[in-house]
């Protein structure tokens, strides 16, 4: 039987906003537990919350970017339930009438163009965050996360396969990191990912019980657990036992590889979800949604077809340098300085990318300035240093202030082209070499070779190689 | 010099004019206090220490020739559902029995703004939940008028403390009636301002949506001086309003009504209404016809629905406030529990009261699934019809005139056992809240045994103006002796 999945997502994005949802504390990640708190984001009896304005124009960007109309009032709502890190036993967040509805994304899966649509985009607080000790009976709760701002993104159940689910979030998380509404790191929480995924006979239009599954912590994980989940339903259904398919909430265990139940339809928590009486209203003037359009960049997508178009780019190498904004800036600024696009992209797609991954830096802080790669580009292309000493002085830019100049100075890697020097060089190697002489004589080209490489290896690789070449060529045919 | 018989107003003049210091004033309060109390059960906290050091302060202050506050050297107790900063505030529950909030209610920092002392924090049904202060955790209060009697509630202990001299004027919270009952009750002006007018923001919520902070005091003019101190907008509350609103009370006060227009809704005189309430009322209704005002009967329906609608908004509301109660972070904690889900279920089973949890299960269900619609979704069609017929009636009318409480004082252990008749105390003041409009209890007589009657005036929303004005007039007219 041939099966088809419907997959949706529910995405959990904490904002990039300086202090918290509803109180001025800090949102730093680093912070020691419990030091970014305040009667207002503990729940202290009598406390009152405080709409952060810059949260709510981060939500509302979020849903331009993702193509959703906004709406002009939308309104707060407690979720109500019991755990200790929820502070006040409710999390206010938005039920009815969220701050964006309807929307779309469009990404490309395996050379396919996909596009899946957005149900919502509301905004709500964080809660703080359990830890279980191993031996004590005993937990603790920091609450530094407690009432940071997050906007929930809803899906409509338009993805076909855990595949299309990653490239779909891959996608939206780079639209989110180009707007600077999040920094989007999912291993520190910054953007959390649930998905409901169910699998139906191909051709049937209705859908089949849906699971919900938790924990996903990285894009492979997400891939996993959802790849799991769909071949555990594909068996049932082959086995006919989809009656074991219950609508539940299953947890993806990275370790065990599986996902595991954690509640049932039944078991699902009653919120007693209720209007806000503490906040009014949130209501946007036309003028300020005009503002805040004005503010979203250039999104991935459209910047994908420039690159290529421009710079004529291929598609996959387009593609990587976009993924990350930064990078994509980066190449960008080296190519303004003047470098040739793509001499550029090689360097950044190759030489960069690696150190920044040995050194686990992010593109956002690459300690090199474009205009030093274009420098060291320019530097290589005149002849002054080989490719191999420029990709050693590239490395040293990461390491000191100094230019490109500077360094080969310091480093002496600058080319020898002077003839003298290298003349000089060249008949000293023929004069040590006899033999391979006698052999090139006797019709033996290769042998010249030889000697270019000798010459090389005199000069400890600074000899412009083009010049020893005809220079040696020269010396040889004038014997 | 006696207390007894000194208004706010004449307190601050007197340290002004340096016939009194302000320590002495706090001290001769202390000792007042310290005599009546045992008896009253007005106060659960007394800031001794505090409040003498901030009369020094004040005292200072008029020595170095240091411009002074409107409040300046006034004693003042504060119901303790109000956070005081460093003095613990319990909401007169076991819960918070240890509470001490690390910050003041907006209201306590603009009463210090102004050099009031604060002398203590007073006694309350828990979390305000009750008409009797019967619901305290910690004692019972007794009406100062007839001590077997209760003082009213939920601020019944800040009525009483002013009732008794113990305070010449006080902080109270209404949700439902809870400052205007008790003022009727020991025979005090109290006033529930417009909701949005004075920062919730310290007030420990019971229904959020209904809850405001006002003033008891014994004369309207001390009413109106505390709450042009207390109200305006509240960068830490966004309920507050920041808008414009009438400020000038005391000029307006002159003692006429002349052209005011009040209306006496004919729901406000139902059968449950004691007979000389309704004498006491329909008399004030005279006097202030002959002051000069018009006064008109009115019908206005909805007013008998509005009591359901009230506790079904005020429990639903309570029971997502209180869940922050769970034992974990701050307040009362079993010795011993098994799990999580023990410790939150022993830590509300032994610190909560009975009301609370009523209250707690009963919004509980109106809020669940299934039941949301039909209670909660139609306690908010009820409340905006309310608020549509109350903006009618103000269209024509100044002020809604009608009773506080249906019934008297009653005796201490006589409450109706049926929690539904009692809930009955607030059918006349829940209107007010449900609309957000304010309220003021102004007394109007005495009963045949000697018990305070209450007289209730509402105005359109931040129209505290011609309410004041009306009162004030009625004060005059009848020169009470309280």
């Amino acid at each position: 039987m041939d099966f088809e999945t419907v997959i949706g997502l529910e995405i959990h994005v904490e904002l990039s906003t300086r202090s918290k949802m509803f109180c001025g504390c800090s949102t730093e990640f680093e912070s020691a537990p419990n030091q970014n708190t305040c009667p207002v984001c503990l729940g202290l009896p009598g406390t009152l919350p405080v709409l952060n304005r810059e949260a709510i124009i981060l939500a509302v960007k979020a849903g331009l970017a993702l193509n959703c109309s906004i709406n002009r009032k939308s309104k707060m709502a407690r979720k109500n339930y019991f755990y200790p890190d929820l502070p006040k036993a409710y999390q206010i967040t938005q039920n009815e009438l969220p701050i964006c509805s309807g929307g779309y994304v469009e990404f490309d899966c395996e050379g396919r163009h996909c596009k899946a649509r957005i149900n919502r985009v509301h905004i709500e607080e964080d809660a703080g965050k359990l830890i279980h000790l191993e031996d004590q009976p005993c937990s603790l709760v920091d609450y530094n996360r407690a009432g940071i701002p997050l906007i929930e993104i809803v899906t409509e159940p338009d993805i076909r396969s855990p595949l299309e689910a990653v490239s779909f979030l891959r996608t939206l998380k780079a639209i989110l990191e180009y707007c600077e509404i999040s920094d989007c790191r999912m291993e520190q929480g910054s953007l959390r990912c649930d998905a409901n995924i169910s699998v139906r006979p191909k051709g049937q239009k209705g859908f089949n019980t849906k699971v919900e599954l938790k924990n996903m912590n990285s894009f492979r994980e997400l891939q996993k657990a959802l790849e799991t989940e769909e071949k555990r339903q594909r068996e049932l259904y082959l086995a006919g036992e989809e009656y074991r398919i219950i609508q539940e909430t299953r947890r993806w265990d990275a370790a065990k590889g599986r996902t595991i139940p954690m509640r049932s339809k039944e078991e699902a928590r009653e919120y007693r979800y209720f209007p806000e009486p503490d906040l009014l209203p949130v209501t946007i003037q036309e003028d300020v949604i005009k503002r805040i359009k004005e503010t979203i960049p250039e999104l991935p997508a459209q910047k994908l077809s420039r690159f290529v178009g421009e710079y004529k780019l291929n598609q996959s190498e387009a593609e990587v340098l976009v993924s990350d904004k930064a990078l994509s800036e980066f190449f960008e600024s080296t190519v303004k300085e003047g470098a040739h696009p793509k001499t550029a992209a090689n360097w950044v797609l190759g030489d960069l990318l690696r150190i920044l991954n040995e050194k686990k830096i992010s593109a956002k802080n690459i300690p090199v300035k474009p205009s030093s790669l274009c420098q060291l580009i320019g530097l290589i292309e005149k002849g002054v240093i080989s490719n191999t000493a420029g990709k050693e002085v590239f490395r040293e830019l990461f390491e000191s202030g100094k230019s490109p100049e500077e360094i080969i100075e310091d480093k002496g890697l600058s080319q020898i082209s002077s003839e003298d020097v290298l003349i000089r060089l060249v008949r000293q190697v023929i004069e040590e070499n006899p033999e391979s002489v006698a052999s090139f004589r006797k019709g033996k080209t290769q042998a010249a070779g030889y000697l270019v490489g000798q010459v090389m290896k005199a000069s400890r690789g600074k000899a412009n190689p083009k010049m020893v070449k005809e220079l040696v060529d020269k010396e040889l045919a004038g014997l | 010099m006696s207390i007894g018989c000194m208004s706010a107003e004449g307190i601050r003049k007197g340290i002004a004019d340096g016939k009194f210091s302000a320590e002495e004033i706090t001290v001769q309060y202390l000792e007042r206090i310290k005599s009546k109390d045992s008896e009253i059960g007005a106060f659960i906290t007394i800031c001794e220490e505090e409040s003498i050091k901030q009369a020094r302060t004040v005292d200072n202050k008029r020595k170095k020739g240091e411009p002074l506050g409107r409040l300046a050297g006034v004693p003042i107790a504060i119901k303790d559902n109000i956070c005081t900063n460093g003095i613990r505030t319990t909401c007169a529950s076991k819960m918070l029995e240890d509470f001490i909030p690390p910050y003041n209610a907006t209201v306590v920092d603009r009463l210090i703004m102004e050099d009031a002392v604060i002398l203590g924090k007073t006694n309350m049904d828990e979390f305000g939940m009750g008409s009797s202060n019967e619901n305290s955790a910690f004692k019972i209060t007794r009406n100062p008028r007839d001590t077997g009697r209760v003082p009213g509630g939920s601020s019944g202990g800040s009525a009483a403390a002013v009732a008794a001299d113990m305070v010449p004027a006080s902080l109270g919270s209404d949700t439902g009636g809870s400052i205007r009952q008790p003022a009727a009750f020991c025979g005090v002006v109290g006033l529930k301002p417009t909701y949005g007018l004075v920062s919730r923001f310290g007030l420990i919520a019971f229904g959020s949506s209904l809850d405001t902070i006002g003033p008891f005091s014994k004369t309207v003019r001390d009413c109106a001086i505390l709450l042009d101190v207390i109200q305006g907008g509240d960068g830490k509350d966004s309920t507050s309003h920041t808008g414009h609103y009438e400020k000038d009370y005391i000029h307006c006060m002159d003692g006429t009504v002349e052209g005011l227009k009040i209306c006496v809704p004919e729901e406000f005189f139902n059968e449950g209404l004691d007979r000389e309430i309704f004498q006491l009322v329909k008399k004030s209704a005279e006097i202030l016809k002959d002051l000069g005002a018009k006064v008109e009967e009115v019908s206005m329906p909805v007013i008998s629905q509005s009591l359901p609608a009230f506790y079904i908004i005020s429990s639903a509301e309570a029971s997502s406030n209180l869940g922050r109660y769970d034992g974990i972070r701050y307040g009362y904690r079993p010795e011993e529990y098994e799990n999580l889900d023990d410790l939150i279920e022993k830590s509300r089973t032994e610190a909560f009261g009975d009301e609370v949890k009523r209250r707690i299960m009963f919004g509980t269900c109106v809020l669940t699934s299934g039941y949301y619609e039909e209670y909660y979704v139609g306690a908010l069609k009820i409340r905006r019809i309310l608020c549509d017929q109350f903006d009618e009636l103000f269209s024509k009318y100044d002020i809604i005139l009608g009773p506080v409480s249906p019934v008297l004082p009653f005796k201490i252990g006589e409450s109706p056992k049926n929690p539904i008749d009692r809930y009955l105390a607030d059918i006349y003041t829940a209107t007010a809240n449900l609309a957000g409009i304010p309220a003021i209890s102004v007394p109007c007589g005495f009963s045949s045994e000697g018990l305070p009657v209450g007289l209730q005036m509402m105005g359109p929303r931040f129209g505290e103006k011609r309410i004041l004005q009306a009162a004030y007039a009625l004060e005059q007219a009848l020169q009470l002796k309280l």
